[in-house]
């Protein structure tokens, strides 16, 4: 029958011819491809001494950022969550209450956020969609773990450190 | 025969089981090794400077081990099936000659440990017995891919030692000795060497013993895609390592067997031409003979992992329908050769 696409090839197989059959030189072939492989150069690189450089969009844990002033600047809108393709963010809103200016930028906030590190596959769609610039996935790899419940970071993960901008400055400009 | 005879002799024994033991230890580093760079990887280079320590490390984790038995294995063949395999892969080296005359004081010491004048058979015979310890530890493990490696290993190593014999017959018709000692004196230089006059017996018994040692491409009897581990599948422990260790000294004990017999043993090039004194030339010729069988290790290492694995009815065809036919040939070539010269060239 004709093919379709015409791009069928009938293959041969003829009888092998008497090197061939020998097999001694499709060994030294063999060998002599393995011997060259010995001395190409190794692409391996080793590890804890040497580390391979990311890539500069590499996207790994989440971080919740804060402003300059170090307030948190997640409102709890929930547009991360409900961009998130693997359903991974969950959270809970509260409203800020008097004296806390300092810790929470917007009026509402988050009082638990979590991402489940077993369903996020690292789209960082959750960073696209935040107008508040409060999530990037600029963190370190998310490392492995024994329970499936200790996958599910809350704040105390990512809510990113306290920086004590003063002091910042201060050492930059020694 | 005097106490210094035997002390001298008991030195040398020590030190040939000591070098063979550490350079089967070494082996296995080796083999890693090359098996990396071909592969395009390093191989282990954790433990130590380049990975050096990585054959103790692997020791001393054999000896740690879980010792297991088997319920249903017969456990005195279990235990003896190791043994065997080690004794006979050690006892093998006995007929090797290391180097020439070695000039202590007034004391000439031969760098052999028993010119025996049938070395060749001698080294047959414990070739032949080496299966017994692979066969019985197959066997008693009561399990049946050991049973089935066993079998393997026993019908393996029958049919290449006929091809084997055969291609040495060819050998020793060249000779005209049975003994290695005096073989390997005969080809001082590098023109007498016996490869000249016997390539395709050397090729015959080069594929042989890499089926005597159960190398791949003819390690049908571990095969661990098929038999999971073969014969030694319900091995544990140092009995594996003893196992692992006779494999490593076999190799070694038939690249020096193929570097004395067809090499030229210690001799190399020039050998009388520079001058040296008779201690110097043994020296050399001990360094020289190690070369070679390292050079010989190299290569089965460098065919294991170029070559796959034979099926089990093309292992048999290769032995009984082309090595053992050819080794035949080789024979009546060799016969009618050795005639023309002695009646026409002479
Ligand atoms: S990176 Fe993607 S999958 Fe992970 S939390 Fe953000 S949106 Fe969801
Ligand atoms: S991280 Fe951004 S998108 Fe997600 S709830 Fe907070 S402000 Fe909204």
């Amino acid at each position: 029958m004709q093919s379709l696409s015409n791009r069928k090839k009938v293959l041969e197989q003829k009888p092998m011819n008497f090197w061939e059959r020998i097999y001694l030189p499709a060994i030294a072939k063999g060998l002599s491809i393995t011997l060259k492989h010995f001395f190409k150069k190794i692409p391996t690189i080793k590890y804890p001494e040497q580390i391979r450089p990311y890539s500069k969009n590499f996207r790994g844990q989440h971080s919740l950022k804060r402003d300059e002033e170090g307030r948190e600047r997640c409102t709890a809108c929930g547009l991360c969550a409900l961009s998130c393709p693997a359903e991974a963010i969950t959270m809970t809103a509260a409203e800020r209450q008097k004296g806390e200016e300092d810790l929470y930028r917007e009026e509402k906030y988050a009082s638990v956020y979590e991402i489940n590190m077993l369903r996020c596959i690292f789209c960082g769609l959750c960073e696209e969609a935040c107008p508040k610039e409060a999530i990037y996935l600029d963190g370190p790899h998310v490392t492995a773990d024994y329970l499936r419940k200790d996958f599910i970071y809350g704040k105390d993960k990512l809510v990113e450190p306290k920086i004590d901008l003063v002091q910042l400055t201060q050492q930059k400009s020694l | 025969m005097e106490g210094a005879f035997i002390l001298e002799k008991l030195i040398l024994v020590v030190i040939i089981f000591t070098i063979s033991l550490v350079i089967a230890m070494y082996s296995t580093l080796a083999e890693r090794k090359i098996a990396g760079f071909m592969q395009d990887r390093y191989g282990p280079d954790r433990a130590g400077l380049f990975g050096l320590l990585q054959p103790l490390c692997d020791g001393g984790k054999f000896f740690f081990k879980e010792e297991i038995i088997p319920a249903g294995a017969h456990k005195p063949l279990f235990i003896i099936g190791p043994t065997l395999a080690i004794i006979t892969a050690c006892i093998s080296s006995a007929v090797i000659p290391w180097g020439q005359n070695l000039t202590i004081g007034d004391r000439v010491v031969t760098l052999q440990v028993a010119d025996i004048n049938v070395g060749v058979l001698y080294i047959f015979g414990v070739i032949a017995l080496g299966v017994y310890g692979v066969m019985i530890g197959g066997w008693a493990s009561n399990n049946k891919f050991s049973l089935m490696g066993a079998i393997r290993a026993a019908s393996q190593s029958i049919s290449y030692e006929i091809g084997m014999g055969l291609s040495l017959i060819a050998l020793l018709m060249v000779t005209g000795s049975l003994s290695i000692g005096d073989i390997v004196s005969q080809q001082s230089g590098f023109v007498n060497w016996n490869i000249w006059v016997q390539p395709l017996g050397f090729l015959i018994f080069m594929t042989c013993a890499f089926a005597e040692c159960n190398r791949v491409p003819f390690d049908l009897p571990e095969c661990e895609t098929e038999l999971i581990g073969g014969y030694h599948t319900e091995y544990s422990s140092m009995k594996l390592g003893l196992y692992m260790f006779s494999e490593y000294i076999n190799m070694f004990v038939s690249s020096a067997l193929m570097a004395a017999l067809y090499f030229g043993g210690y001799n190399f090039p020039f050998m009388y031409d520079l001058g040296l004194s008779e201690n110097w030339i043994t020296i050399i010729g001990v360094l020289v003979f190690f070369a070679k069988i390292f050079a010989f290790i190299f290569f089965f290492m460098w065919i294991r992992w170029t070559l796959p694995r034979f099926r089990y009815d093309q292992l048999m065809k290769l032995g009984w329908k082309m090595l053992i036919p050819l080794a035949i040939a080789n024979i009546v070539l060799t016969g009618i050769i050795t005639i023309v010269k002695d009646t026409y060239f002479n």
